[in-house]
């Protein structure tokens, strides 16, 4: 187990180094720099940029020089002094602007996935025990629809529907008096009243995948002939469903788990935009617009190191459960 | 006993008699007679057609012209097609013109129905003009009306009709999923092919590829490297743009089935016969292997298709994608982006309907060829 752990630990840094230069590659592909479009803002409101300002100001944000080497530093201070960058736009370092952020990212990716757990573990089971019943044709209509319908467009519609419903405004994470307030448990409590939204929006999809995993699982599960010597014996058929079958459906169960958190947490940047949420989303929309690239880079970096951490720990997780698998 | 030996051999007989469909049937009718058995499969291709018939005919299916504004037309609701007029008689179906009128609560102008304007629906009108598949002129369209506006759907801040727009929107929305698919089909045939064929460090380093990419988080990803395109691309490079950028991670899942197919069928006798009959490997990818395993190709082809549509739509939604004048059905819903607008007019969110659908139809069409792509298998 443990050379395994090592040979991913490793896989893990090259590929996050592999990263990092692919997203500052990315981040510079767009032809000019925040400069260019600073200056071109100056210039719409009139201001007279000249040559020399110009040279002196890239020299200040190190834009002068060649990009290798603006990638080193880039990369030397984040692993030395955790230091990101600078923000041009918001005219702040990146830390400050990620660490809110990144932890709204995680709590609301993962209060999306308990969401589609909590929704997919009966409606997965039930569907299967009766199967072709009537609740078993709504659920697997209920997962069709959840994987054909875009999340930005699940948003949308149920921001309408609240809004017919209840007359208010259900986007953002915090309520208008809570938005720049210190944490309290007041503010925790308001988050907690709102958090439903974006639960419902980035779990939908995942629970559409669950139920049918979980579903198929359980179908084959059932069909064996262990069940119905159980059954002979004269277990009660609730006792028998829970204690045998669903043990063994739900270990693939956990493998798709695996790959189901980073999908959750790169498709929440999405669902952060049209919800107006404080993560990441709409924080790289804002950069990458702009071509704030020490704040892009840094986002994409970090979203990408959730990625690949996500599913290390979900492949050990699936290790340690299945023996198949560590041994290999 | 004799009943039981009578049947045997009824049965014997039965798969003996060569005149029998099923037995003489090819490979492509197998698939075919299976896929047909499943309905939701069925009501998938009838869906899909209709889509790709709406997108080649936009022109003249669509009532209005896409790009006609009028202020005077602005957020105009749906109007409902009827057969019966207020005084309880029957008509050829028709709708009532509309008229602006204040709301007494809340004062703001709304249209309400005025009930004095009958505007029969007529097939086959002349209206307005256009210049379809950039060479044939016309200005016959499908259905509309004669005397007065209609707009089946309603309109848009800037009065334009979101029927016509939604229809040639399913112009760009459903081929951005063929066209990027055959992109990745490619790559994916070519890499997984190699990997799976030659094994060995070739497919290691394939394998790793794939790998890294798809340990990338795919959607920060199609954001950073759509915005890297310039805003002022003309629309057929934007077009191809974004296509390349959503097919830049679908190969890889194309890869994998192909890498594993090859695995599989390397091992096959009719592979070790060409070999020893001295047949080159490209032919023998081509001639034999390729064949053996499209069916499953074409299955796996469907179900990507509907995630590059999700993509176009949702990058288009936030405004890194396509951009206007480009009209597709993520641009469209851009349009009902804020709350305030979507609770003034609610039909913006129609276009979503016509990609639930088509997301939808292709995923029942993919499932029912998965299914029948092995149609020897019980």
């Amino acid at each position: 187990m443990l050379s395994y752990i090592i040979k991913r630990l490793i896989y893990m840094v090259f590929t996050i180094a592999f990263i990092s230069v692919v997203s500052f590659i990315v981040i510079q592909l767009p032809p000019g720099d925040y400069l260019t479009t600073m200056i071109s803002q100056m210039e719409a409101q009139g201001d007279v940029v000249s040559a020399e300002l110009e040279a002196a100001l890239r020299v200040r944000y190190g834009l002068d020089q060649p990009m290798h080497k603006q990638y080193f530093t880039w990369v030397t201070r984040i692993l030395t002094r955790l230091d990101f960058g600078y923000s041009f736009a918001y005219n702040q370092p990146v830390r400050n602007l990620l660490g809110d952020r990144l932890l709204m990212t995680m709590a609301v990716s993962a209060s999306a996935m308990l969401f589609a757990w909590i929704v997919a573990f009966p409606i997965g089971i039930i569907s299967a025990v009766k199967q072709y019943s009537l609740f078993d044709y709504f659920s697997t209509f209920l997962g069709f629809l959840g994987m054909a319908t875009p999340s930005f467009l699940l948003a949308l519609v149920l921001l309408w529907v609240c809004y017919q419903v209840f007359g208010t405004n259900a986007s953002g994470l915090f309520s208008q008096e809570f938005i720049n307030a210190p944490w309290s448990m007041a503010r925790v409590g308001d988050m907690l009243s709102r958090i439903w939204l974006p639960m419902i929006v980035g779990g939908f999809q995942s629970a559409a995948g669950l139920i049918r995993t979980l579903r198929a699982n359980m179908l084959d599960e059932l069909r064996k002939p262990y069940v119905t010597t159980a059954k002979a014996k004269g277990l009660a058929n609730a006792f028998l469903i829970i204690k045998y079958p669903v043990r063994i459906a739900i270990n693939p169960f956990l493998s798709s788990v695996a790959w189901m958190f980073p999908q959750l947490i790169s498709g929440m940047s999405i669902t952060g935009i049209v919800l107006n949420l404080p993560t990441l989303g709409p924080l790289l929309l804002n950069s990458l617009q702009n071509q704030d690239m020490y704040l892009a880079g840094s986002v994409v970096l970090i979203l990408s190191v959730l990625t690949v951490t996500g599913t290390l720990v979900s492949d050990l997780l699936l290790a340690w459960v299945d023996p198949r698998i560590r041994y290999q | 006993m004799e009943r039981q030996m009578i049947e045997d051999n009824f049965e014997l007989e039965f798969e003996a008699d060569p005149n029998d469909a099923i037995y003489n049937a090819s490979h492509w009718k197998l698939m075919w007679m299976r896929f047909r058995k499943h309905k939701l499969a069925m009501i998938g291709v009838v869906i899909v057609i209709f889509m790709y018939t709406l997108a080649l005919f936009a022109e003249f299916i669509a009532p209005n012209d896409p790009n006609f504004t009028s202020s005077q037309y602005s957020y105009r609701p749906p109007q409902r097609i009827r057969i019966i007029d207020s005084e309880k008689n029957w008509h050829w179906p028709f709708v009532y013109g509309l008229k602006q009128a204040r709301d007494p609560v809340t004062l703001r102008l709304n249209y309400v129905e005025d009930t004095s304007v009958r505007v029969p629906i007529s097939l086959f009108v002349r209206g307005s003009e256009y210049t379809a598949w950039g060479r044939v002129e016309g200005n016959l369209h499908l259905f509309g009306t004669k005397d007065g506006p209609w707009f089946p759907l309603g309109t848009d801040r800037l009065g334009r009709c979101i029927l016509s727009r939604i229809i040639y929107g399913a112009r760009i929305s459903t081929t951005i999923g063929l066209v990027g698919v055959l992109l990745s089909f490619v790559f994916g045939l070519i890499l997984g092919g190699i990997s799976g064929f030659y094994g060995g460090a070739v497919d290691i380093v394939v394998q790793r590829i794939t790998e890294f990419l798809s340990s990338m988080p795919q959607i920060p990803l199609w954001m950073a490297l759509s915005a890297a395109l310039p805003a002022n691309l003309p629309p057929l490079q934007m077009y191809f743009g974004i296509t390349i950028i959503l097919s830049l991670f679908a190969w890889t899942g194309l890869a994998r089935v192909v890498r594993g197919k090859f695995l599989s069928l390397r091992q096959e006798d009719f592979v070790m016969a060409a070999t020893l009959s001295g047949t080159s490997n490209a032919k023998i990818i081509r001639r034999h292997l390729i064949p053996t395993f499209t069916s499953h190709i074409i299955a796996q082809i469907t179900l990507s298709i509907p995630a590059m549509i999700i993509g176009e739509t949702s990058l288009s939604f936030i405004g890194v994608g396509l951009r206007p004048p480009t009209i597709s059905w993520g641009v469209l819903l851009r349009e009902a982006q804020n709350l305030r607008t979507i609770s003034q007019a609610p039909w913006l969110l129609i276009p979503g309907l016509f990609i639930i659908a088509t997301v939808l139809a292709f995923n029942f069409m993919g499932d029912g060829l998965r299914d029948a792509a092995d149609p020897y298998s019980q």
